[in-house]
């Protein structure tokens, strides 16, 4: 990828013999959303972690912006904003004087601070709360103060572990909107999840973990491709007319036809026949109800690689 | 593999937040009060004392700090037992406080090194245990100055300011201790208990297990080896070190911390303050002993935190 931001090669993390990560290989590009999934313990923290500069490499090597995290951590850290798994702030300071203090971190001054700082809340929607003791705040404004963190920080690329970990539906919907707009900005984004349908509506591409290395690589579409042995399904249903399902059978790309339930077809085909579909239906005289493609869910993908693995603690 | 940028950047952050938190939170109040009242009462017992007997001693205002009345110790006795409760106080939750609230990997994905953090605590722990010294430093002079009615001379002064110096690396110690156990233990109840617990052991068994250990290791028929062994081994604990210290500043007539020997006796006037400086050489190891048990013992927590994973 000639835009590649990040750049991981073979990076491997060893304790004693075992390895938590094995020689991982990716690459993300700039503006792009890519979703680490796999069961805890899986490596995701841990390849975050090395990236960023707080784990040490024992193999392999990783590049953001063509800086070396361990070598140039400072440089690296300065570039990438982190919203840690069940992130924690000083429950005794205010959520704006939390900010503050990782904003003189990154040695902005007191003007420009103020600027971001109260921008930056208004972005995630805290600004009525900036002066309150993070000790009150939910869980859910937590996670938001941890985005408005990376916002105030100006970040290129956004890490995010598990960030709707724990949220109740509509703050996750809320976090995931955010996530969204972040990278409309052009914040390039790692997001890391168990939470397979949330991943799927964000990521442009994703890296299935399993035991510490990447079992599976690309869009959804091509996990889908990869795990579930590809083709497309289409459901008809109608009602009326003669011998559809012969007439769907007979259709070029069309492997088999299944009749699930009176009046419903499924349809295994090699591309999208839904056009055809419709206009065979129309041509027996039968009326048309519905029409739909299947597309691959992640969910379904994860677990079909999982069950063919037996992987013992899968989650 | 050397490493990019400096590792002091963020420090002056660190010790900002960590000294505006230090000031504002309930521990370190309470432990103050806890410090001046006591340290007071302690006082204001010498003065009673003082008062009653007469002014000849040329060192009248050292006695200020030395003497004790039943049924208090002396100033300087509750220095020695108060300051190491207060430094780890302040350092028992340093590090493991950070990660059980889960700030430290968002701290440390800021742009600074993790030698930032833990000196800027450092240094900032010190600071709070520093000012709250000077301040006691300064009551007690006052008070003296206000109940005795005689002022203190040139030389008094310094000793007591080297007494001030003296009981600051004696909290660093202490200090760094804690913030070494800390980094160590992930659950600050049981940091806060190591460290009392060696903190017991250094004050209170150790210069009682000393001879015991001597008597056990060395031929019985050789009594200066003994003793010297004795006094060695009891020298471990920064409590001696800070007794010695006490001892030979506070008290001018002290000539030697150690067994003396017939050439120090020669030409010398029994009883006869030593001047400023020949004090300060009395005490001179033991004050090294103590900054360079700060500084082990800070080294010590510094390679652990740079070895420890960041993640909860």
């Amino acid at each position: 990828m000639s835009n590649a931001v990040i750049e991981a090669n073979g990076l491997s993390k060893r304790y004693g013999t075992a390895y938590a990560v094995h020689d991982v290989t990716f690459t993300v590009g700039a503006g792009e959303i890519f979703g680490l999934l796999g069961p805890n313990g899986a490596g995701k923290t841990t390849t975050i972690l090395m990236l960023l500069g707080l784990s040490d490499i024992s193999a392999g090597r990783a590049r953001v912006f063509g800086h070396d995290p361990m070598r140039e951590p400072l440089a690296v850290k300065r570039l990438i904003g982190y919203l840690p798994d069940t992130v924690g702030f000083y429950d005794n300071l205010s959520a704006a004087d939390n900010l503050h203090y990782t904003a003189r971190l990154m040695g902005f001054h007191l003007l420009d601070r103020r600027k971001r700082i109260a921008a930056a809340l208004e972005r995630v929607g805290l600004a009525g709360v900036a002066d309150r003791r993070v000790g009150t705040f939910s869980r859910g404004m937590r996670q938001r103060l941890g985005l408005a963190e990376i916002l105030v920080k100006d970040a290129r690329i956004a890490i995010l572990d598990e960030p709707t970990n724990g949220l109740d539906p509509q703050a996750s919907v809320d976090l995931l909107a955010l996530i969204r707009s972040l990278k409309a900005q052009g914040v390039t984004i790692i997001l890391s999840s168990h939470l397979l349908d949330r991943v799927q509506s964000v990521c442009d591409r994703v890296a299935l973990f399993n035991a510490g290395e990447i079992a599976l690589m690309g869009t959804v579409d091509e996990l889908g491709r990869q795990v579930l042995g590809g083709g497309y399904a289409v459901e008809v249903e109608a009602d009326g007319g003669e011998g559809i399902a012969t007439r769907l059978a007979a259709l070029p790309g069309v492997r088999n036809v299944a009749e699930p339930a009176p009046g419903r077809w499924r349809m295994t085909c090699d591309r999208d026949l839904r056009g055809e579909a419709a206009a065979e239906v129309v041509a027996a005289g039968g009326r048309l109800h519905q029409l739909s493609l299947d597309r691959p869910s992640l969910e379904t993908i994860y677990t079909r690689y999982f069950q063919t693995r037996e992987v013992p603690h899968a989650a | 593999m050397r490493r990019k940028g400096s590792p002091w950047q963020g420090l002056g952050v660190v010790i900002l937040k960590e000294l505006s938190d230090h000031f504002g939170s309930m521990r370190v109040r309470v432990l103050e009060w806890l410090v001046v009242l006591t340290a007071l009462a302690a006082v204001y017992g010498a003065i009673q004392d003082i008062r009653a007997v007469t002014a000849e001693d040329p060192f009248l205002f050292l006695h200020l700090f030395t003497t004790a009345r039943e049924p208090l110790p002396s100033f300087v006795s509750f220095l020695g037992f108060l300051v190491p409760l207060m430094a780890i106080g302040l350092g028992f939750d340093a590090i493991n406080g950070e990660h059980n609230r889960r700030t430290l990997s968002r701290i440390l994905s800021q742009p600074i090194y993790r030698d930032a953090l833990l000196f800027g605590k450092f240094i900032a722990a010190l600071t709070t245990l520093a000012v709250s010294l000077i301040a006691l430093w300064l009551l007690v002079i006052g008070l003296g100055l206000i109940m005795l009615g005689v002022p203190p001379g040139g030389e008094e002064m310094a000793r007591a300011f080297l007494l001030l110096v003296v009981t600051i690396a004696y909290a660093g110690v202490w200090l760094a201790l804690a913030m070494l156990f800390s980094t160590v233990f992930r659950s600050a109840a049981t940091a806060a208990l190591v460290t009392l617990g060696l903190w017991l052991f250094l004050t209170v068994i150790w210069p009682a297990l000393a001879p015991a250990i001597a008597e056990a290791v060395v031929p019985s028929d050789d009594q200066a080896t003994l003793v010297i062994t004795a006094q060695m081994l009891a020298r471990l604990s920064p409590s001696t070190l800070f007794g010695e210290c006490v001892m030979a500043i506070l008290h001018p007539t002290t000539r030697t911390l150690g067994p003396v020997y017939l050439d120090q006796l020669q030409g010398a006037v029994m009883g006869s303050p030593l001047p400023f400086w020949d004090s300060v050489m009395v005490a001179w190891p033991q004050i090294v002993g103590l900054v360079a048990a700060t500084i082990l013992l800070f080294v010590g927590g510094y390679v652990v935190f740079q070895r420890q994973e960041v993640r909860a």
